[in-house]
């Protein structure tokens, strides 16, 4: 593979991750606007103790992750009295707070970037984000994936139903968390260098708009809004600096014909899989 | 001395997360459908102002144009956003509405570069002196006109027709349609409004900084988000008080602990106030949201 190909793929196995931590909360009905916040934690927690300590990359992400879900977790009991709008904007918040504290730390070289020894190849990443996706494939096949659709879909009646509503939104909202961190800390191991900047209020949305357009309502949508969002940017390259103007009239029309995202239950049983 | 002059600069700087927060507000309070094509709308208005000044027009035949375009800028995220979406989930027109925001900076970028560009000064260097105090003439105009239009708007929410047709749709669409309302026709008009006031907003933006570029509008967009969300999502009185509120708390938290700490004090303000007292300082703690 050619470098600008390896580059390009192993942006989309990031996205892939990133995306389906996205998915984990909107699957529940949240729009996490403050994924960026948590991905940033994972890259720098990562890089933190791989540069400090000479932790091998692969217990990095893992420590990073972590930490990103410790922190969902703790933030996710007051952060989840916010619903609707309110949640968008409470997870909005959460971003940028977390985003300035980081241009305050001067441990991680605050405004100034924060470079990252470590790199980890293609393959690594790759292998990683298979991993995920694998994961998060089996979770979509079990229950758990249920209740989070029952949850977004009516959260009263699936109280009724004996759903924990409750917990099922605290393990979508710390699963996203958990899966933020990984992504972010692939990231810091293949750009070798972390900004505060990068993980700003744009990227939430656009990891958002990774799901929305490929599709919430099964596991394949948010894969498919990744790699269209990598991709189709890069194979307009040819057009240059026009490239954003029709991607963004793209994604327009794409939502004015199939709202409900690219993929849907409704195409995939047509196509005889199980949705 | 300095720190009334903060307090000033701070409300000068309000008066324009007022506009959007008021823009803002409409769409949320009445229609559920946060806009994010608002900051587009708003850089839009003041990089169209500064090509036409640029080019030899005069000031008003400029402003006029530029507004204009904020309004059908407006009515076209309307036609394909919430026209097309109302009845989904209240996501999807979001989504849309970030890809309008897409759009507009890079047709911008496209057509004039992704330089800043200097705007002209409104008014050669006019200020009035109170004691050691400064305040531009431009900023108080800016300031003044900020407040007319939202009492305008106001106006046109409690006292004319369309205001009253506009209150029944944010009470509840169906209803409004049933008794009536010819929704389709109103939906267009706040949509009107909003481009306007966007519009003005950045008009004021680019006089006060005297500068337009394709992304200025990211920041102080998120900016009105907050102030939105601090006055009472859907109260314009709220947007107002928000608006000022969010102008003061950046201003002074540059001058006591410098500008890497504005995010944390202007975000940290928003997520412990939507914790803890989620329906902002005017919305009404009986509905989940509150009507205008």
């Amino acid at each position: 593979m050619s470098g600008y190909t390896e580059a390009l793929f192993t942006l989309l196995a990031i996205n892939c991750v990133v995306a389906l931590s996205g998915y984990m909360s909107l699957a529940a009905g949240q729009l996490n606007l403050g994924i960026a916040g948590f991905m940033a934690i994972g890259a720098y927690v990562s890089a933190f103790l791989t540069n400090n300590y000479d932790l091998p990359i692969f217990l990095g992400i893992i420590a990073g992750g972590a930490a990103a879900c410790v922190i969902a977790l703790l933030l996710a009991v007051p952060v989840l009295r916010t619903h609707g709008i309110y949640l968008a904007l409470a997870t909005f918040a959460l971003g940028q707070v977390i985003q300035g504290i980081l241009l305050n730390m001067e441990v991680v070289g605050a405004a100034a970037g924060y470079g990252v020894s470590k790199h980890a190849s293609f393959g690594f990443i790759a292998g990683t984000a298979l991993i995920v996706i694998a994961v998060i494939f089996y979770l979509s096949k079990t229950r758990f994936s249920m209740y989070l659709t029952a949850v977004k879909s009516d959260a009263i009646v699936s109280d009724l139903f004996g759903v924990n509503v409750r917990v099922t939104m605290v393990q979508a909202f710390s699963l996203g968390g958990l899966l933020a961190g990984i992504g972010g800390a692939l990231y810091g191991h293949y750009y070798n260098y972390l900004e505060p900047q990068n993980f700003n209020i744009l990227l939430s949305i656009y990891i958002a708009l990774y799901v929305l357009l490929g599709g919430v309502q099964t596991f394949y949508g948010p894969l498919v809004g990744a790699a269209v969002f990598t991709l189709l940017p890069e194979l307009l390259r040819d057009s240059d600096q026009w490239r954003f103007v029709v991607f963004a009239i793209a994604v327009i029309l794409v939502m004015a014909v199939r709202p409900q995202g690219l993929i849907t239950s409704d195409l995939l049983r047509r196509f005889g899989g199980r949705a | 001395m300095l720190f009334v002059q903060q307090i000033v600069n701070g409300l000068m700087l309000g008066g324009i997360y007022v506009l959007i927060a008021v823009a803002f507000t409409l769409a949320i309070g009445i229609l559920n459908f946060l806009n994010f094509s608002i900051p587009g709308i708003f850089m839009l208005g003041a990089v169209v102002i500064w090509h036409f000044l640029a080019s030899g027009w005069p000031w008003l035949p400029s402003i006029l144009v530029g507004l204009a375009a904020g309004v059908v800028a407006s009515l076209i995220v309307e036609r394909f956003t919430y026209r097309l979406m109302k009845d989904s989930e209240p996501e999807i027109p979001l989504v849309s509405s970030v890809a309008f925001l897409v759009l507009f900076e890079n047709l911008v970028i496209v057509k004039w570069g992704s330089d800043q560009q200097r705007f002209p000064q409104f008014m050669a260097d006019f200020n009035i002196r109170i004691g050691e105090i400064i305040i531009g003439i431009g900023q108080l105009v800016s300031l003044a006109t900020a407040v007319i239009l939202v009492i305008a708007v106001t106006l046109l929410l409690k006292k004319t027709k369309v205001g009253r047709g506009i209150r029944a749709i944010g009470e509840n669409q169906e209803t409004a349609r049933i008794l009536g309302v010819q929704v389709h026709r109103i939906v267009p008009i706040l949509f009107i409004v909003t481009g306007l006031l966007t519009a003005f907003a950045g008009l004021l933006f680019a006089i006060n900084y005297q500068q337009v570029s394709w992304s200025m509008g990211d920041e102080v967009g998120l900016k009105g988000i907050a102030a939105m969300v601090i006055g009472g999502m859907g109260n314009v009185g709220g947007a107002v008080i928000g608006g000022l509120l969010i102008g003061l708390t950046e201003v002074l938290s540059i001058y006591f602990f410098g500008a890497n700490m504005v995010d944390i004090s202007v975000y940290g303000l928003l997520l412990v106030l939507l914790i803890f007292w989620p329906h902002g300082i005017l919305g009404s703690t009986a509905a989940p949201r509150e009507k205008l």
